[in-house]
């Protein structure tokens, strides 16, 4: 485990997300903890693939948003919460690091975190193993992470998660034309 | 003209089902253990998930090789000849294999199961395939990534079985010796124990800069600048320091992907059974992206069009790719 505070910071990472409001992490602990329940509920032998990892807290930081991501995937014990990025960070096996929409669409199956390793666009820290079995977890869920979350909140999920499909097209439409 | 296969990778059953989806015609995977050259943690299939995935695939008018293409420690074969006959019960369509003791196994065994010889067995003169042929029964060369297309074709016309080339994915050249660098690096074999840089000995260092060193074991085998493109941090892929060089040196092999869509028609007119695609550690978005874009081109190219082809090079290791030896034994 690791309490480094280092906080990487990717090529061209700008400070905010431009469609959201700044939001109270106290609002988003709930969504979050309820999000984490139905994805482990549904998908009971992802857990298999974690081996020992699934006791594991990793530190997804979407580098362009206010707050960091931290996730216990263990179904005896699942923890999923939002930290203020100000603050001390806990202690964490690996760190996941990235632009929000480029995590977006990892979990949303549209894009391989292979890929965007090549281009460091993703940064790994910390126990690679462990983010390999992660990431090989989530890569087997049946339905795509991002459309289960958006099927939660309904019609409102769904559109919003169409939003930023099309913010993470462009996106990766603009990143083309500059390479 | 023969219609080639497209062999398709799956570490994952979600994997496995997108490959079906895409359009393979064959899907290519293995088991949770030392036969499989892809043994990595939290991948492949277990004998559970083996049997749905099979179902799949053969619903889907798509085949299932199972990849036991590693090879036995003296004396341990026990897990390999578990492996065939669990493949034969769960209904697998081939069997990849690289040992000729796995090889005899089935044919003794399972003698319906087809034999296809793994690129692992590096075999590529007509002398050592008639004799894996004769003496085995394989029906299918999987071929060294190092041969060029008119090489190629030669073979094709010497030899009594089918040929597999590989036309997408990891450019790794498994000649002289090279896969033994991780065991040494690493105390894993790949070729025994089937973990080429097991995740457990590879981490990724920041530096302020924003360079990254990739360790794997104890010992620093690349350093990328901030805005310079990333590779697998595999040995035989590392950036070393040497006499011929002032600066770091890709001694052996270069970050770069195989990409033969360009040389798919050559391929096709030097009679190739089946184009394979490499990326079992890869994500289902790489497979579903990789093999529609594949279907795509060989459908054209059969049906007498232009292809069409994707652009594939964010998928490409370090961002790069080259048609490797297909085009000319000068590739570096």
């Amino acid at each position: 485990m690791t309490t480094a505070p280092q906080t990487p910071r990717l090529p061209g990472a700008s400070g905010g997300f431009p469609f959201l409001p700044p939001l109270p992490l106290f609002l988003l602990q709930p969504v979050l903890k309820r999000i984490v329940t139905k994805i482990a509920a549904d998908n009971p032998d992802m857990f298999d693939r974690l081996g020992h990892h699934r006791h594991a807290y990793f530190l997804i930081d979407p580098v362009d948003m206010p707050f960091m991501l931290y996730l216990r995937p263990d179904p005896e014990a699942l923890d999923f919460k939002a930290l203020n990025r100000r603050r001390v960070l806990p202690p964490h096996c690996a760190r996941i690091s990235g632009k929000f929409l480029d995590l977006l669409t990892l979990m949303d199956t549209e894009q391989d975190g292979d890929a965007l390793f090549f281009s460091r666009d993703l940064i790994v820290t910390g126990d690679t193993e462990a983010v390999v079995c992660l990431r090989n977890a989530l890569d087997d869920v049946e339905e795509p992470i991002a459309e289960s979350v958006a099927d939660m909140f309904g019609a409102p999920g769904r559109g919003a998660l169409n939003m930023l499909r099309r913010a993470a097209e462009n996106a990766q439409k603009r990143k083309g034309s500059h390479s | 003209m023969i219609k080639p296969e497209l062999i398709c990778p799956a570490g994952t059953p979600a994997a496995l089902r997108s490959a079906v989806d895409a359009g393979a015609d064959a899907v290519y995977c293995g088991y949770q253990n030392a036969t499989n050259a892809r043994n990595f943690v939290g991948l492949n299939f277990t004998p559970e998930e083996m049997e749905k995935s099979i179902k799949y695939a053969h619903d889907g008018g798509t085949k299932v090789l199972i990849t036991l293409n590693t090879f036995p420690p003296a004396g341990n074969v026990q897990l390999w000849k578990d492996a065939a006959d669990l493949s034969a019960k769960l209904g697998a369509d081939a069997c990849i294999v690289a040992d000729i003791a796995v090889a005899a196994y089935i044919q003794k065994t399972n003698p319906q199961m087809r034999i296809h010889l793994s690129v692992q067995a590096a075999a590529s003169s007509p002398e050592a395939i008639r004799y894996y042929v004769q003496e085995f029964g394989v029906k299918r060369i999987v071929l060294p990534r190092i041969m060029t297309v008119s090489e190629i074709r030669g073979l094709v016309e010497e030899i009594p079985c089918e040929v597999e080339t590989f036309i997408f994915g990891n450019h790794g050249l498994m000649v002289e010796g090279r896969c033994s660098l991780t065991n040494y690096v690493t105390g894993q074999s790949t070729n025994m124990d089937g973990a080429c840089s097991p995740a457990s000995c590879v981490k990724y260092e920041r530096a302020e800069d924003g360079s990254m060193s990739t360790i794997l074991g104890d010992y620093m085998i690349d350093r990328f600048k901030p805005d310079e493109t990333a590779g697998y941090p595999t040995i035989c892929k590392g950036r070393y320091k040497c006499d011929a060089r002032d600066d770091g040196y890709y001694a052996f092999e270069e970050p770069i992907s195989l990409n033969a869509s360009t040389m798919l028609p050559d391929l096709i007119n030097a009679g190739v059974h089946a184009f394979k695609i490499e990326g079992r550690q890869r994500s289902r978005a790489y497979v579903k992206k990789v093999v529609a874009a594949f279907r795509e081109a060989v459908d054209s190219i059969m049906a007498g069009q232009e292809p069409k082809l994707a652009d594939l090079v964010a998928l490409t290791e370090g961002q790069k790719h080259t048609e490797g030896a297909l085009k000319t034994k000068k590739w570096r």
